[in-house]
């Protein structure tokens, strides 16, 4: 999937929602790459334990640059069933492929009328051009 | 942050920053590049090669006079009286307590008709302070009387200053400038010409200081042409692998080399002897404000330390976490980033004495999860004088 096809939270967040053989729906969530180049010089990861129950806006995680740390939120409701945890050593591969090999975590989406909250790509672009204004 | 009272100060090369991808961001009231590409990049090429930096935000005061040397003398923990021509100093300006209210460079030169005068560079977040405190100490009936004027003046918005810092930068600058750099000390300075069309027969001060640990020297020059200097810089230095440098790189810089930053190791709260600057402190034969309360804090047992910190995890500890031993807290954390030398976390912090040995093992709150780490010597870095460039 393009960039163009994925959601995205407030928070940065990027969500792909996949039906998987059960009929369950997935969320594959990682950080966009507007998000990465802010951050720049990524020195660490903290990912969660699979089987965590996480609710939506809740920290699953940080990212920490050598400028800042910031927490990864969950976007949705459920439960985390997968997790990326090779890519906690290689940071490289998740700024130079963020929205395939960067993906942090997958979640078994426990309520589906959370994702009616998340950004599509046209309205979390325009939510970044507005924090490049204001930054200057 | 972009929301603040005041807009934030331009320094010469705003212009040029924003034209070349330096991400802006307010620092003590001034409108800096972070970074241009990369913190861990800009910082290792300038341990590796050269890197270049506007520090034009630091504050600049300009003495003179027959009465300046006395003056500073009065103001400054270091001795000023005996300071030759091209000699440069760093020392501390401390308040009636003996707290820090600023650490600075006081350089001695000469202008063009062999007349002294006095350069003192003082941090860009404290700049207005000192202005204050020098106008509240200056004697003013003294510094009218023939023989023992003092005039004074501050030319921050006047001059830009660059630092050029890295084992290349001799090779970057003597075709520049006119004084012999490979033969300069280090702290000595010179008023020099520049020797180039885009200085407009303008000169400046170069002095071989910088705040990296790594052998470099700052560039002080006219507004009017910096930016025009800047521009000669990098063209000169493309061949030599040059790059310019953000305040991101500063700081990673600075840490690495164990060196203090106000408001991080510095401040009104804490003094000389915690810092580990009392070596910047001539207490005996020279007065000061805070000299006397300097002279009984000597004497008392220290409430607290200045130590490097090595953590053992990889997340860093940053300013204001939480040090540990056991179940008491025992300091705080100054400082701390990630160090692209040593490819790990390192900080700078405050502990109680009895936990300040090298090899002391502490925790550190690392946003709410106590992370392992162990008291080690400074500087984190050190740089080999012998295998420096010719």
């Amino acid at each position: 999937m393009t960039p163009e096809q994925l959601l995205y939270a407030k928070t940065h967040e990027w969500v792909r929602v996949e039906t998987d053989p059960g009929g369950a729906k997935i969320a594959t969530v990682g950080l966009s790459a507007f998000a990465l180049e802010a951050l720049t010089d990524l020195v660490f990861i903290e990912l969660p334990e699979v089987g965590r129950e996480v609710s939506a806006g809740e920290s699953f995680g940080e990212i920490e640059s050598v400028k800042a740390v910031s927490d990864l939120y969950s976007p949705v409701d459920g439960q985390i069933v997968e997790v990326n945890a090779p890519i906690v050593d290689k940071l490289d591969a998740l700024s130079d492929d963020p929205y395939e090999a960067g993906w942090f975590v997958r979640i078994k989406i426990a309520d589906e009328a959370g994702l009616a909250e998340l950004l599509d790509f046209a309205a979390y672009q325009k939510q970044c051009e507005e924090e490049m204004t204001n930054d200057e | 942050m972009a929301s603040s009272d005041s807009p934030a100060l331009r320094t010469p090369l705003f212009g040029w920053h924003v034209a070349h991808g330096g991400r802006m961001v307010e620092f003590a009231g001034w409108s800096m590049p972070v970074m241009y590409t990369s913190i861990i990049e800009e910082h290792t090429i300038t341990r590796s090669a050269v890197g270049i930096a506007d520090i034009s935000h630091m504050g600049r005061l300009r003495f003179e006079g027959p009465g300046a040397a006395v003056f500073l003398a009065e103001l400054l923990t270091r001795r000023v009286a005996d300071m030759a021509e091209g000699q440069v100093r760093y020392s501390l300006v401390t308040n009636d307590r003996g707290g820090i209210l600023d650490d600075v460079l006081v350089g001695r030169y000469h202008n063009d008709y062999g007349q002294p005068y006095y350069v003192l560079v003082v941090n860009a977040a404290n700049r207005a302070k000192i202005v204050k405190w020098i106008d509240a100490h200056l004697p003013r009936e003294r510094a009218e009387r023939p023989g023992e004027e003092i005039i004074w003046t501050d030319v921050t918005r006047l001059w830009a200053m660059l630092a050029v810092q890295g084992p290349r930068s001799v090779e970057l600058l003597q075709p520049l400038v006119t004084a012999d750099l490979r033969t300069m000390r280090y702290y000595r300075g010179a008023q020099v010409r520049i020797l180039h069309p885009a200085a407009r027969r303008q000169g400046g001060i170069i002095s071989r200081t910088g705040y990296t640990g790594e052998d470099g020297f700052e560039l002080s020059v006219g507004a009017t042409i910096a930016e025009g200097v800047w521009e000669a810089l990098m063209e000169l230095g493309r061949p030599l692998g040059l790059v310019p440098t953000g305040i991101g790189a500063r700081d990673t810089l600075r840490l690495e080399a164990g060196m203090p930053l106000y408001s991080h190791e510095l401040s009104e709260r804490i003094n000389p002897f915690e810092a580990g600057l009392e070596s910047t402190c001539y207490l005996r034969g020279y007065d000061f404000p805070g000299r006397d309360a300097l002279l009984g804090i000597e004497k008392a047992p220290r409430q607290k330390v200045r130590v490097g910190l090595q953590p053992l995890g990889r997340r860093i500890a940053r300013q204001g976490y939480p040090i540990f031993a056991g179940s008491q807290q025992v300091g705080e954390v100054t400082s701390g980033t990630f160090s692209p030398t040593l490819s790990r976390p390192i900080a700078m912090g405050y502990v109680r004495p009895q936990f300040a040995a090298v090899g002391t093992e502490v925790q550190i709150d690392v946003r709410g999860r106590r992370e392992e780490a162990r008291v080690v010597k400074l500087p984190f870095y050190h740089r080999n004088k012998k295998g420096s460039q010719k």
